[in-house]
This record gives structure tokens, C-alpha cells and sequence, in this order.
């Protein structure tokens, strides 16, 4: 939970202007932009997300260093499935189906 | 021997350890406290006390969410969630976390529908999945995370969700350093500021602790030259005389902080008048509650809370150990009735817990950044 993972913003979603889709290492997953409004970033940009929403605009070699961090304390397993879980994509036949709402 | 290869710099290492014993004035002794849970899980994990000279001591802060959640919030949102067509939607770190009656987990085992969500808005997406059912999402954590929580609820809001709630436990982070600095039992020279929340925050609300306390604090990155780093910083600040705010974290710590993200907070929540902390007791204007503009979205005020207060079990000495009165090994029940697999305290839960800590990377005694350098 209070992890600060490092992806970079691969596009922004054109239907939501909130979103974006973001590459952690090989994965991507849609992320929040709301918490950058004031400078939002942009497609090449590297991001810090906390819980699903990015938090900060850091540089390319910063969010190696930050990459370097979760792999030093060990935390890179718990990152990816982090950044795996967002969008309830870990377990789409429970959530999916039931009361889909379109 | 594992541990050196990984580090950036061992050789500025070992120069920022030399430094410390440069500063640190033998006389003396100095207790720096670490606030941040993910600081006193990298101290732990690459031995840096072992670098320490023994005149430096650490002490463990308040910064670990799971940790200072008092047991009674966590019987009454599982009390809440009891509920026919209830979902109970958490962070996973809560999962484990013992209530009276067991944790998170253990009431799923139950039959209770209680779900990990990485992220707030997919507590909000399970409710949009299940519209037949209430989602109540059970939130925590510091500043890092609070905002998450109140972007969710604006979300919430314009899409006019109505079977989504929050049960809210957000606490932030300067109340719960003044309480400490209130103890008297406590005597601190200086703080090592937390990374994550200052990226909120900013670094002016750490200005009060110099200019009226006297105490340095340097905000800090997580890696193990960061904290050494920042522990020099303040040994500096001590020997000159001087007490001010600075920032070793300015690759991701902006001084200013994140106003939007401050935005979001103050849309969304006011403070509570006082929230209980554990090992802490009860803090005036310390937590978040949920304005009334967004009731509809709050567990609290949409649905009668018990109002659970237990205390911990007796024999359990997490309060102290969360103070900085006591260390982890100091606990009766450390070890032996409580461990990571076992967890009678949160302590043990989270990895930023000190105990958990302690217990996996102290009390196992792994090959540390300190024993590998003097192989």
C-alpha cells in the first residue's frame, strides 16, 4: 500500500481523460491522473504511482533509481502484484459477469 | 554478502558511516526517530544500525497505517460489512490484521465477501460490477494514500454511485509527531521525515518541529545512502546548533508538495475532532472524516457504526513499541506467541511494522550490508 512504484505513460485513455495507460516494467495497466491536473503528464513521461493514482512526475533516471529501491528492500514481488491487481484484473470471473453493468 | 552487490554506492556508504562517527559527539546520545514505516523496514533489512555508532540510536515512529489502527475500527467495519449484500473491499495489507473476532481474512473464511483491491478505484469499479450489493471500501493509511481515497469519492459523487461507501480511517502525520513530542517520556534530538507523505505534503509542515521544538528534521529517500545520508544531515544540524527543515529527498519530494492532491484532501475531508490512535491513545485533530457534502458516500454517516474501543490483548506491549518506549525484542509475546505467520499485534502484520521488521531481518539474523562489508 504505501509502495511508490515507478511506470512510465504509455497513452492517455481517449475516452476518459483521467486516465492513462502506464507501463510498470512489461505490465500495463490503466492509472489515475487526477492527483497531476495542475501539470498533467504525457505520453514518454515517467510517473510514481501510490494505490492506482500517480503522485508524482519524476525523471527516467529517477524512476530507475526508485526501480533499484523496490528491488533493494525486497519489494518488487509485492509492486508487480500490485500493479497487476489494478483494474481487478486478478480475479476477472469473480468480479466479471455477475450484474455487469454497461 | 547478498545485500552489497545491490547497493549503489558501497563505497559512499561506508563514507556516510564514517561521517556519522565524524559528528556524532561521543559525550552525547543521540535518539533520532524514523516516522515512516517504509524507513524502519529498509533499517532493519540492510542492518544500517549495525553502522551506526552506539551513541546514534534509532527509534521507530508512528508511520505504519495498519500498525496505529486501533483494533475496535477494524471490529466495526467487519460489524458493518456482517450485512446481508455487503462487500468488504480493503488493501491486502489489512487482510491479516487481527480484529476480537479475526481478521479481514478469517471472516472471508467465514462466508463473509471480503476482497483485496490494489487501488480505491477498484473499489469503486467492484461496485459498479455488483449493483445489487453495497461496497464499502475500508480505508487507511497516511497522506500518501488519502488522496486516492478522496478522488475516489469525487468520482463516486459525479457518477452518482450510491452503492459505494467509505469507511475511513485516514490519520495524518503531523498530529500523531506532536503527541510524541508531548510524551514526556520521550526525548527525541531529531527526525528523519517521511518520503512518501512529504511528496503530499510538502516540507513546510515539518516547520513548527524546528522552530518551536528545536528539533531538525530531514526528509528522506528509502535507500539505505538516503538514510545515512539524512542521519549525517542531522548530526550536522546538532553540532552546529541549528534546527531546520531539510529535504535529502528533492528527486521526488517537491518542497511545496502536491496541491493537487491537497486539493482533493480538503474537497473531501475535514478533520476529526479526535481519532484514537493505538499505543498513542486518542489525538485531537489527527484523522480524517468525510464532509457532509459527500455523506452519501460515507460508511459512518450512511450506517450505524457500533463504536467498538477494545484494548489490546494485555500481554501484547504494541503501544510501547510503537512509542519508541520499548523495542520489538522487549515484548513478551515477540517471538514466541507472535510472528509474522501468527500475528497477535499489527506490529507483526505489516512489513513496515517494526516487528515484523525486527523479527524477519534482526532476530534471523540474515547477512547484512555491515557484516558483508567487513567479509
Amino acid at each position: 500500500m504505501c509502495l511508490a512504484i515507478p511506470g512510465k505513460i504509455v497513452e492517455l485513455d481517449a475516452e476518459n481523460a483521467n486516465l492513462a495507460l502506464v507501463d510498470v516494467v512489461g505490465v500495463r495497466r490503466k492509472v489515475d491522473l487526477g492527483l497531476l491536473q495542475d501539470a498533467p503528464p504525457v505520453p514518454g513521461d515517467w510517473v510514481l504511482i501510490h494505490v492506482g493514482f500517480a503522485m508524482s512526475k519524476i525523471s527516467e533516471a529517477d524512476a530507475a533509481d526508485q526501480m533499484r529501491t523496490l528491488t533493494m528492500l525486497g519489494e518488487t514481488a509485492a509492486a508487480m502484484e500490485e500493479v497487476r491487481g489494478y483494474g481487478l484484473e486478478e480475479d476477472p470471473p469473480e468480479d466479471y459477469g455477475k450484474g455487469w453493468k454497461q | 554478502m547478498k545485500y552489497v552487490d545491490e547497493f549503489r554506492s558501497p563505497e559512499l556508504i561506508s563514507k556516510a558511516g564514517e561521517e556519522i562517527r565524524k559528528l556524532a559527539d561521543p559525550k552525547q546520545h543521540y535518539r533520532i526517530m524514523e516516522v515512516c514505516g517504509g524507513h524502519t523496514h529498509a533499517i532493519y533489512r540492510f542492518g544500517l544500525k549495525d553502522l551506526l555508532p552506539e551513541n546514534v540510536e534509532l527509534i521507530h515512529g508512528p508511520g505504519c497505517p495498519v500498525c496505529v489502527l486501533p483494533m475496535g475500527r477494524i471490529d466495526d467495519g467487519l460489524a458493518l460489512a456482517a450485512e446481508p449484500n455487503f462487500i468488504f473491499a480493503a488493501f491486502g495489507d489489512m487482510m491479516r490484521v487481527p480484529g476480537t473476532h479475526g481478521s479481514p481474512l478469517e471472516y472471508k473464511a467465514r462466508g463473509m465477501d471480503v476482497r483485496i483491491v490494489y487501488s480505491p478505484s477498484d473499489a469503486l469499479k467492484l461496485a459498479r460490477n455488483n449493483p445489487e450489493k453495497h461496497v464499502m471500501f475500508f480505508a487507511i493509511g497516511f497522506e500518501t494514500t488519502a488522496p486516492s481515497t478522496a478522488l475516489t469519492l469525487v468520482r463516486a459523487k459525479a457518477e452518482g454511485l450510491r452503492n459505494f461507501s467509505v469507511f475511513c480511517n485516514h490519520v495524518t502525520i503531523i498530529p500523531a509527531i506532536r503527541a510524541i513530542l508531548d510524551s514526556p517520556d520521550m526525548r527525541l534530538d531529531g527526525f528523519v521525515g517521511p518520503g512518501h507523505v512529504s511528496t503530499v505534503i510538502g516540507c513546510r509542515p515539518y516547520d513548527w518541529i524546528a522552530k518551536d521544538e528545536g528539533k531538525p528534521v530531514v526528509v528522506s529517500g528509502f535507500e539505505p545512502l538516503d538514510i545515512l545520508q539524512s542521519i549525517v544531515m542531522l548530526l550536522r544540524q546538532l553540532r552546529n546548533g541549528e534546527a531546520k527543515v531539510e529535504n535529502q529527498y528533492k528527486r521526488v519530494v517537491p518542497w511545496e508538495g502536491n496541491s493537487a492532491a491537497l486539493r482533493a484532501m480538503a474537497e473531501v475531508f475535514e478533520l476529526r475532532p479526535y481519532f484514537e490512535w493505538r499505543g498513542l491513545g486518542f489525538i485531537s485533530q489527527s484523522a480524517l472524516k468525510i464532509r457532509a457534502s459527500y455523506a452519501e458516500w460515507d460508511s459512518e454517516q450512511r450506517f450505524i457504526v457500533p463504536g467498538v474501543r477494545v484494548t489490546d490483548p494485555k500481554a501484547a506491549q504494541c503501544g510501547e513499541v510503537l512509542k519508541g518506549v520499548l523495542k520489538p525484542a522487549q515484548c513478551k509475546l515477540f517471538g514466541r506467541e507472535c510472528t509474522p505467520e501468527q500475528p497477535v499485534g499489527a506490529l507483526m502484520v505489516s512489513s513496515e511494522g517494526s516487528c515484523a521488521a525486527y523479527y524477519n531481518y534482526e532476530h534471523r539474523k540474515p547477512v547484512t550490508i555491515a557484516s558483508s562489508m567487513a567479509v
